[in-house]
């Protein structure tokens, strides 16, 4: 078996299941992918429209956010892989100085500099980062031998490893994970050698402790400890979870109905309509929504799996890969931090949660994603 | 095949651009995605199980939780009960007051925004303190606490100017007490305050939900209960923020009751007027019905300071002023009555047969008791001489004949009769907190002193002096008890029915005798040997009247005054009653001036001036007595 049998017997399974090329295909677009995000999309609109107090402002925007992320994504997925590939080193480099140009010259909020301001433009380059990074983990791994060496490894954990570094120090601990993360997958799905996961997870018991006495900033802690005992400080960092969980709980099997929460209508539930909406959401459709959204987004991830086994070069296949699995991290991190499982990092629910940056964010890993779903065969 | 790929990594470990093997590669990415993919289903199966613990599992509990959060029973404090006088005059009223009040939880930082609020609109210590104090002992979260009342409307002007950066601040309207006539009716109506830590010990925590302040003296504090009203309640959807987003159900408050008074807001505004500068006491009764028309104690104070929270210093002040303007010297004050209880005991000594309208004395200007050295002098030096009847003695004041009377008398019967007219006793107004005065005799003294009675106490006690004691509300009630021919009635300040109630009881005595001493006591007015002669000019109607003096001797006295201020107190008490008409009497007042030293010339023209007022006001007696809607 030639490595060119295997790859032409991928591309026409995948060409036998469609035939000749839609109109979609035409557009770069993964059709069922379009589908489910736009249906995502909807549901969060009608979230956001109750948990905003009925606000038509929110809704505009979110929509003109929906719109650009669209574009960003039809944009997007107009590059073919392989510029993607051969090009994906720049994006992990300009942002990387952006990023220490956050540290000299940002500007934020609360002891926090996370943004940088450009023509009056703000924008936080950690977002770049959680695309940037698969992308150049994937193309410096795609085109090695796998699995990879371990110098290869060790290549990988600074590439990976340098964003969060200066992210951390910003300080924004829960991009950094995040980050981190993205590049993470990357190495897994690369093969990273089952005995540097092992390595990996001593060295975590070995270094978390030692984070929590060096790295990790008060309010930091707090948030880890608020999780634990939410009860002990009920007016103040505890006060999101003690009222999420209760908007939560007290929507039972079929909700409160929508724009009925009475938690999130009369202001209780912070952050309502960001990074808290599933509360609304969860108070108001009940566990049936919510089973039906968790539903919804494991579908998104199954297409996007689909378009993972079917990418024509391994640099598409790690990419994709690591976009679907830092999607689902998203979701994960949202839901668990608001039902109380995980301490609360600030992590908006994707597509769901209003915010332009998340939006625009997700939308163009999308777009990469549809790049790969719709590459041709490849000529090597 | 997994052999050939460690060799092959194995071989290839130093080049960068080692032979990739595809196959091997998509295989080792699908395992590997597959086993993502596994964990996101199992991770999802996570989030599931977790929302369906929350919401299936402790459902019920997020359930109360949520309705704890945002349903509030709310108390509707009742409106308390306004006052008015006879003729329908509002003496206690209820206006709205714009408080500023401060939510903490929305504060960012507590000490900082007072601090700002006080640059703004000024704060003193004692609103700081109670604020802090109240602070610590609301219920729920979000509520309002009151940091200043009575904001006026400047004020009010700047706080909302500014209040879109004092996160917090809350002006809230609330219904304060207001006592149009202040100062005159001070001691009557008493005044609401705040309600204090010991208070709300023992008021009932349900009926004064809502409500911030509780009668503390007078009438506001006697017929607290009526006034209250009862609580109502609402239930409130609130918001995060305790704003009230819905009304869910509502019970309304009661509304505390009226109360009517017999007082004349008229004639206390004389009374007022009358006194003055100077210390002292009038009432003022209405004999039909024992109903008090005025009480006035001077000096006085503005109760409306005391609805909002009077400040330290202010109180400080009233409190350690030699004046005493606190006192209400109407029911608290006790001073020897002196010769005013004259006409009583006049009436004792010809009710036990002591003596009748014939018996006569000789006054050479002092009285000895049988075997005994001591002269008891009368207040004339030289005496009032030959042939001193008993009208002689009450006109003119004789102490001598008194002296001799009593003695022969005994205390037993001075005792009997001062008793019957109310003295030692409390008359039962219904006021808060009154004395008793003291009407002595054997029994009291060997209680009180642990010593037996002697015939010189006898001789003190026939002049009302020595241990007797008597509240000027005492005096009132004694006079109308005189001038109703001994209808026992108890003082009263609210009028409960329209109809008069008959009197508990009646001080048995011969029509003749009773005339006899009503005579006398006209005479004291209209006679020109009257010791109040000088108050007659002009008066077109009949008067009865007795002055009195008392001793200040013994009276409790601050070291700290200069000379001429302890020579001024210790001058003697002024002392006058009286009740007009004499044909018919309708109102009995008495008047104390402390240190007005003689009743004639300081005590009596106030009484003149009180009943003159009263006889201009009603001059039919109907009008008074059987005043009806």
């Amino acid at each position: 078996m030639s490595r060119s049998d295997f790859v032409r017997h991928m591309g026409s399974g995948g060409s036998a299941i469609y035939g000749a090329p839609s109109q979609w295909q035409k557009l770069h677009m993964d059709f069922p992918l379009l589908v489910l995000l736009v249906l995502l999309a909807g549901v969060g609109l009608f979230v956001l429209y109750s948990a905003s107090g009925q606000s038509a402002h929110y809704v505009n925007r979110q929509l003109v956010y929906y719109g650009v992320g669209l574009v960003v994504m039809l944009v997007t997925a107009q590059i073919p892989p392989r510029i993607l590939e051969r090009w994906g080193a720049l994006p992990y480099l300009g942002g990387v100085l952006l990023l220490v140009g956050v540290l000299f010259f940002g500007v934020g909020a609360k002891g926090a500099q996370r943004w940088l301001e450009i023509g009056g433009f703000r924008f936080q380059p950690s977002e770049i980062l959680k695309i940037a990074v698969p992308l150049m983990l994937a193309q410096y791994l795609g085109k090695r031998a796998l699995p990879p060496n371990f110098k290869h490894v060790f290549f990988a954990l600074i590439f990976i490893g340098v964003p969060p570094v200066l992210v951390v120090l910003q300080p924004d601990l829960g991009t950094a994970i995040l980050i981190g993360i993205s590049g993470f997958f990357v190495l897994f799905l690369a093969g990273l050698p089952k005995r540097y996961l092992g390595f990996a997870g001593l060295a975590a018991t070995v270094v978390l402790p030692l984070m929590w006495f060096y790295v990790l900033h008060d309010y930091q802690k707090q948030r880890i400890l608020t999780m634990f005992n939410p009860e002990a400080d009920k007016l103040g960092s505890g006060w999101n979870i003690i009222q999420s969980t209760i908007a939560i709980g007290s929507g039972g099997i079929h909700g409160k109905g929508w724009m009925q929460g009475t938690q999130s209508q009369l202001d209780f539930l912070p952050e309502s309509h960001t990074d808290f909406i599933i509360a609304v959401f969860a108070e108001e459709f009940g566990l049936i929504g919510v089973t039906l959204l968790v539903g919804l987004f494991l579908l998104i991830i199954i297409r996007c799996v689909i378009i993972c086994l079917r990418a024509q070069s391994m640099f598409g296949r790690l990419l994709a890969g690591s976009i679907t699995l830092t999607f689902f991290v998203y979701i994960f991190v949202n839901m668990g931090m608001v039902s109380g499982i995980l301490p609360v990092v600030g992590v908006p629910l994707p597509l769901v949660s209003y915010g332009g940056t998340s939006i625009v964010t997700l939308m163009l890993g999308f777009g990469m994603l549809m790049s790969i779903s719709t590459e041709r065969k490849r000529s090597i | 095949m997994k052999q050939g790929c460690l060799q092959l990594q194995s071989f290839s470990m130093n080049d960068d651009h080692a032979l990739k093997n595809p196959l091997l590669e998509t295989r080792l990415f699908v395992a590997r995605l597959l086993f993502a993919v596994l964990v996101v289903v199992l991770l999802s199966g996570v989030l599931v199980w977790r929302y369906y613990h929350l919401q299936v599992a402790r459902h019920e509990g997020f359930v109360t939780l949520s309705d704890r959060n945002r349903v509030l029973v709310e108390p509707a404090p009742p409106t308390r009960g306004l006052i008015f006088d006879r003729n329908g005059v509002l003496l206690a009223d209820n206006r709205p007051s714009f408080n500023l009040s401060i939510v903490a939880e929305r504060a960012n930082d507590l000490e900082a925004l007072l601090d700002e609020v006080e640059g703004l609109i000024g704060i003193s210590d004692t609103q700081r303190e109670r604020f802090y104090k109240q602070l610590k002992r609301r219920r729920r979260p979000y509520e309002p606490v009151p940091l200043r009342l009575d904001l006026s409307e400047r004020e009010q002007g700047i706080l909302a100017v500014n209040e879109y950066h004092l996160p917090g601040v809350e002006v809230t309207v609330q219904l304060l007490r207001n006592y149009p006539f202040g100062k005159e009716l001070a001691h009557v109506l008493g005044y609401v305050g705040r309600i204090n830590d010991q208070e709300i010990q023992e008021l009932d925590p349900v009926r004064y939900s809502g409500t911030l302040v509780v009668g503390k003296t007078g009438l506001e504090k006697y017929y607290e209960g009526e006034l209250l009203g009862e609580v109502g309640y609402q239930t409130v959807e609130t918001n995060a923020r305790g704003r009230v987003m819905r009304h869910l159900e509502r019970t309304d408050p009661v509304p505390g009751k009226d109360l009517h008074l017999y007082l004349d807001s008229r004639l206390q505004h004389v009374i007022y007027e009358a006194l003055g500068e100077e210390r002292g006491a009038v009432v003022a009764i209405e004999i039909a019905s024992g109903g008090v028309l005025a009480m006035g104690s001077a000096p006085t104070f503005d109760t409306n300071e005391f609805v909002t929270g009077i400040s330290f210093d202010n109180y400080d002040a009233l409190l350690n002023s030699p004046d005493r303007p606190l006192f209400d010297r109407v029911l608290q004050g006790q001073y020897p009555p002196g010769s005013t209880v004259k006409p009583l005991y006049g009436l004792a000594a010809l009710e036990s047969g002591t003596i009748n309208s014939d018996h006569r004395i000789y006054d050479p200007g002092f009285y000895q008791l049988k075997n005994e050295e001591r002269k008891y002098r009368d207040w004339k030096k030289g005496g009032h001489g030959n042939k001193i009847y008993l009208r002689d003695a009450i006109v003119q004041s004789c102490d001598t004949f008194f002296y001799d009377v009593g003695v022969r008398m005994t205390i037993d019967t001075l005792s009997i009769y001062g008793t019957r007219f109310g003295l030692g006793r409390k008359t039962g107004i219904d006021m808060p907190t009154e004395r008793a005065g003291i009407m002595p005799s054997r029994a009291w003294k060997r209680g009180a002193k642990g010593l037996a009675w002697y015939p010189g106490d006898t001789v003190n006690t026939s002049i009302g002096q020595g241990f007797t004691l008597a509240t000027p509300m005492q005096l009132a009630v004694a006079t109308a008890r005189m001038a109703s021919r001994g209808e026992m009635r108890s003082p009263q300040l609210v009028r409960k029915q329209h109809a008069v109630s008959p009197p508990a009881g009646r001080i048995q005595a011969t029509d003749s005798h009773w005339n006899y001493i009503h005579q006398a006591m006209q005479d004291v007015v209209h006679n020109r040997r009257g010791t109040a002669q000088g108050i007659n000019r002009g008066l077109n109607y009949h008067m009865a009247g007795k002055t009195g003096t008392a001793q200040v001797i013994g009276m409790k006295q601050d070291e700290e005054y200069d000379v001429e201020m302890v020579a001024k107190r210790n001058r003697d008490h002024a002392l006058f009653i009286a009740f007009a008409p004499v044909e018919n009497p309708r109102i009995a007042v008495s008047v104390i001036i402390e240190n007005g030293e003689h009743g004639s010339s300081a005590a009596a023209p106030v009484a003149r001036k009180v009943i003159d007022a009263f006889m201009e006001y009603y001059p039919e007696p109907e009008g008074v007595a059987d005043e009806s809607e």
